[in-house]
């Protein structure tokens, strides 16, 4: 390697230097005599300014700084599924053997596991191959079949494509000839840089919901595949808890989730999690469909806005083999912190809380990377991010909350009171939102032939009714209203706690089939209109509690598993006889 | 060595010398002058300007008078197991007139990441004897839990009797205690001095003292050099070792002076934007390692200015911890020791360290059954203020009872009381008792059958 340049300066990740080769913005740059991995982030005459991926101790000026001749980029092929990656893509397995306990600086580690894999081609020498068009599929994990795809970069003749056998990631797997007479010679990788979005062929209308089997999220604020939603809260509400959830029990067929700026001992809790628990939709372990992107709160910050885009363009990378990726980050918040230290350390021009004027931009382009699309290869492919935002002092009207509610479509707000009572998932019922709702509607029709959108409309107001009426509960205590309103109130608690409530940790509950969930609201909203019926005809309210039996209905979620789902239908016949034995005409008869 | 004299301007804690280009980023030096000497490290460098900032009090220094030698590296603490037992300023040098300890390591206090990848997720339970602790937060080996509290309140007191009673290593393992003290009086020092020597800990014990009166910006260092040392034992020489680190708040207040300084763009309340990534790259310095014996546990102590709960120096540090220990000055008014407030407090690994095989079976349920019944009492009692207490329902009155039981004999404990787990629950279950069988629907039918106490009267209830 041959230096391009001297460092002039050395501030924390900001590394100033005078440049004599030319180099371009966003280039890789592999900075001073530790080579430390960094990246331009602005040019000025002939002076350059770094982020440096690493520590930065020890530095000084007057070391050289190297070119790399590319922008930042990732490897994509056959093994990513399954890894642990820092920020800029060095596997975190690797680092361990090679350097001990504690991330040293100056790792390199090749990107993918160093192994062959078995190679069976779809296509014939002779064929035109567009870019993104499907040259032959490896088998990466026995949920996922590694669609290997032309680059996006590169189209024309297929001139020659191995056989079916195993090939190393560098053997060369075909050579196309371009238009302009340029051959190319393919393997099982390419590069791509992070920060441009991955090409497709148009975007399609998000699509069937992404069931996450918590009851909050399917039935009253739910997400279509391709969608976006912020999961806002302040510390300790639950965001990485419902996160992990989703991770394991959404029916995404690939997940990211990018531990940006958060706990060790998190990434620690899901790498010893996942491979022990298997996929409700498949059967397999969970991580054969998992790729984890972790920079933790004490690795460099740098790296740690670099992470927002390793994986996202992971993502993209299997949405283009026709896959529905979900991405899950926890925090964005962190990353937006990460972009405001480094701009600070830049002497930006701070707007907003001292955030740098481009954060809006750069959270729309983020979340406009999500969506359903027609991949390049003709296939169906989609992206559904999951942003966790950390609001300083939990208030939402900071700038990062602000944005990312103005980008995502599907707001799940967590509360601090709600958590404080161990009301969880501590979404807030009233000030959350999903404009997902339509777009998922016949899709609930059709799996649990009922009419949802009615169904949850009841639900939704019992609750409403039931906030109103907190008021005056807590002005003049239940006991003096009406029996007509202390029915809403009865069943209102049945709804938050027996079903918005939904424990993560429980064997039984933390994950709830959409016909479990359906058959339990069903129940709890048939109950509600037989007993407001019965309180018009004069019966007391005591004798129509009686008959309810609330300590045994909201026990109902964790005693009923998804296998046994139709008992609670059984359960509704009886109830419902009960219900109907205390009508007037049965006491008389 | 690297020398430089005369500096061009001095701002504060930072020492600007222009002209020098050789400095490394980090580096660690020493500022002379006549008659004495001062520590720091280089802030920022470049090819003609090396800012040092200064640990220790910058009055009275002139810049034509100082001279600087770097030293070449990053500030490193020789760390040993002979440290145990000693004493030793912010800066990790003797303070108890003892030759300084042999070095079997010397080690970069800035320390470096824990590879998440090495980390073993902790779950094993420390008893502390404390219920409010045990039975519904409980802390865990190589867990980060903080004392949120307000100044006056017994924090100290707190902290002292969690060290004194951890039951945190089991047979034929070794314990130790890192105390550092963050700008904090003689008088708390000397309080935990006496309390670990009294109890015969101060032997597993390394204290490394920054108080009131020394430089603030020594602070910025002291909790890395314990850290330090706390990861050495705990990963190099299989100890489990419990971080004490008390006031973080000082701690912050001194980066915010830093920063300040600086000319950096203030973030909330003036404190830097970066306060949150560097609170945590002293809190993740903590917790297990795949195929390692040890333990790191840290128990940071930290006053929220104003008992504000949002105030960035809590609120980050929630958003990085394992969980926070609220204290509540109405509790303590009341004369419950501990004030623990349970409703804002949390233990996140709680859930993996309790349970049939580790406690006992009944114990996650009785602790969230706790705070939900909790939870409602403070509804109840809201809604007494304005009705009166007589105008509330039997299951309300009930409530009302359960809660001052539950402050009173349940949270409530001495300072040098020890409850075993099984004692916690079985009290947790006599205060529960005092609800309706009715009320308890987050513990299940067959608990309640075994656990609940008499007064079936009102169990009835829903039938
Ligand atoms: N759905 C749930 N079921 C059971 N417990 C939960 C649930 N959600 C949250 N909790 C409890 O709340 C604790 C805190 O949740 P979590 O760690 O997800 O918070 P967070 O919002 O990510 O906080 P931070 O911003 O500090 O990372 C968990 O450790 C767990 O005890
Ligand atoms: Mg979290």
């Amino acid at each position: 390697m041959k230096p391009i340049g001297t460092i002039i300066e050395v501030n924390g990740p900001v590394v100033e230097a005078r440049i004599r080769e030319g180099v371009g913005l966003l280039e890789q740059v592999w900075v001073g005599e530790m080579r430390l991995a960094g990246e331009v982030i602005a040019l000025k005459h002939d002076e350059a300014t770094l982020q440096v991926y690493e520590e930065t101790s020890g530095l000084r000026a007057g070391e050289p700084l190297f070119g790399s001749g590319e922008l930042l980029s990732l490897t994509l092929g056959p093994g990513l599924i399954g890894s642990v990656f820092d920020g800029v893509q060095r596997r975190l397995e690797v680092i361990k053997t090679e350097q001990g306990i504690y991330i040293q600086r100056g790792a390199t580690t090749e990107a993918l596991p160093e192994r062959g894999w078995r190679f069976s081609p779809s296509v014939e020498p002779g064929c035109h191959l567009h870019s993104g068009a499907l040259l032959g599929v490896v088998s990466e994990t026995p949920l996922i079949e590694h669609r290997i795809l032309v680059p996006p970069s590169i189209s024309g003749t297929l001139i020659d494509l191995v056989e079916e056998g195993e090939y190393q990631l560098n053997d060369r797997i075909a050579l196309v000839r371009a238009e302009d007479g340029q051959e190319h010679v393919l393997g099982l990788t390419h590069r791509w840089p992070v920060r441009q979005e991955r090409p497709h062929s148009g975007r399609l209308e998000p699509g069937p919901p992404l069931v996450t089997g918590q009851r909050i999220l399917d039935t009253f604020f739910p997400l279509s595949k391709g969608g976006t939603a912020a999961l806002p809260g302040p510390f300790g509400a639950g965001k990485t808890v419902l996160q992990h959830a989703l991770v394991k029990w959404s029916n995404a067929e690939v997940i990211v989730y990018v531990g940006c700026g958060e706990r060790g001992n998190e990434m620690a809790n899901v790498l010893e999690e996942l491979p022990e628990l298997t996929d409700p939709w498949s059967g397999r372990p969970l991580m054969e469909r998992t790729i984890l992107v972790a920079n933790t709160s004490n690795m460099p910050v740098a790296a740690r806005e670099a992470s927002i885009y390793t994986g996202i363009t992971l993502a993209e990378y299997y949405r283009d083999q026709g896959y529905h990726v979900a991405l899950m980050a926890d925090s964005t918040s962190r990353w937006a912190e990460a972009l405001r230290e480094i701009a600070g350390r830049l002497e930006e021009m701070p707007a907003e809380e001292g955030y740098p004027a481009y954060l809006p931009s750069r959270l729309a382009a983020f979340y406009e990377r999500a969506g359903r699309v027609r991949t390049l290869a003709g296939e169906e492919g989609a992206i559904t991010i999951i942003g966790a935002v950390s609001p300083p002092g939990g208030d939402f009207t900071e700038p990062v909350t602000q944005h990312t509610q103005r980008f995502t479509r599907a707001f799940w707000a967590l509360d601090r009171s709600l958590a404080g009572a161990r009301h969880y998932p501590a979404i807030n019922w009233q000030t959350s939102y999903s404009f997902y709702s339509e777009v998922v509607a016949p899709w609930w029709q059709q799996e649990t032939q009922n009419d949802w959108l009615a169904l949850r409309a009841e639900a939704a107001s019992i609750l409403e009714q039931d906030a109103r009426l907190q008021q005056l509960v807590r002005l003049v205590g239940a006991e003096a209203l009406p029996d007509r309103q202390r029915w809403v109130l009865e069943v209102a608690r049945l709804l938050k706690e027996g079903f918005l409530q939904q424990n993560a940790l429980h064997l039984i509950d933390a994950y709830c089939v959409p016909e479990r969930q359906v058959y339990l609201l069903k129940l709890f909203v048939r109950l509600f209109e037989l007993g407001r019926e019965l309180l018009e005809a004069g019966i007391p309210l005591l004798r129509v509690r009686q008959a309810l039996d609330l300590p045994r209905l909201l026990r109902l979620k964790e005693a009923v598993s998804n296998e046994q789902s139709a008992e609670i239908g059984t359960l509704q016949l009886e109830l419902e006889a009960r219900f109907k034995a205390l009508e007037p005409t049965g006491e008389e008869g | 060595m690297r020398e430089y004299e005369k500096a061009d301007r001095i701002e504060g804690p930072l020492v600007f010398f222009e002209g020098y280009g050789d400095a490394a980023y980090g580096e660690l030096v020493e500022v002379h002058f006549d008659g004495g000497v001062r520590l720091g490290q280089i802030l920022l460098t470049g090819e003609r300007l090396a800012v040092v900032e200064l640990w220790g009090d910058s009055a009275g220094l002139k810049p034509s008078d100082l001279r600087v030698r770097f030293l070449g590296e990053p500030m490193r603490l020789g760390v040993s197991t002979e440290m145990l037992g000693r004493i030793f300023d912010g800066l990790g040098r003797p303070k108890d007139g003892l030759p300084p300890p042999l070095a079997e390591a010397r080690m970069d206090v800035h320390g470096a990441p824990l590879n998440p990848s090495v980390r073993a997720y902790p779950q094993d339970l420390i008893q502390t004897g404390i219920s409010a602790i045990d039975g519904m937060n409980t802390l865990v080996r190589g867990q980060k839990l903080p004392i949120f509290s307000g100044s006056g309140l017994p924090h100290n007191e707190l902290a002292a009797q969690i060290a004194l009673q951890a039951r945190i290593a089991g047979e034929g393992e070794s314990f130790a205690v890192i105390f550092a003290a963050l700008g904090v009086s003689h008088d708390t020092a000397t309080f935990f001095q006496e309390r670990f020597a009294a109890s015969g800990l101060l032997s597993r014990t390394a204290l490394f003292l920054n108080l009131a009166d020394d430089a603030p910006m020594e602070r910025l260092v002291t909790p890395r050099i314990a850290l330090t040392l706390a990861e050495f034992l705990a990963f190099e020489r299989n100890f489990h070792v419990l971080v004490l680190l008390t006031d973080m708040t000082n701690y912050a207040e001194a980066l915010r002076e830093l920063s300040t300084r600086r000319g950096e763009v203030p973030g909330r309340k003036g404190y830097p934007g970066y306060l949150y990534t560097d609170l945590a790259s002293m809190y993740e310095r903590c917790g297990r390692v795949q195929e390692r014996a040890g333990s790191l546990t840290q128990i940071p102590v930290l006053t929220m200015p104003g008992d504000d709960i949002t105030h960035p120096v809590p609120d980050l540090s929630g958003y990085i911890t394992e969980g926070q220990i609220v204290l509540s000055r109405e509790l303590n008014r009341a004369g419950v020791y501990p004030p623990v407030d349970v409703l804002p407090s949390l233990s996140r690994l709680m859930k993996d360290g309790i349970g049939g095989d580790r406690t006992r079976s009944d114990h996650p349920a009785v602790a969230a059954q706790l705070y939900a019944s909790y939870a409602r009492v403070q509804e109840v009692r809201a809604l007494a203020v304005i009705i009166g207490e007589t105008a509330l329902s039997e299951t309300d009155r009930a409530y009302l009872d359960f809660g001052q039981r539950f402050e009173r004999e349940l949270i409530s404990q001495q300072v040098d009381e020890f409850r075993s787990v099984d004692e916690t629950l079985d009290l947790a279950w006599q205060v529960l008792s005092r609800l309706p069988a009715g009320e308890l629907t987050r513990l299940s039918e067959d608990e309640v059958k075994r656990f609940y106490l008499g007064r079936l009267d009102h169990g009835g209830r829903y039938g």
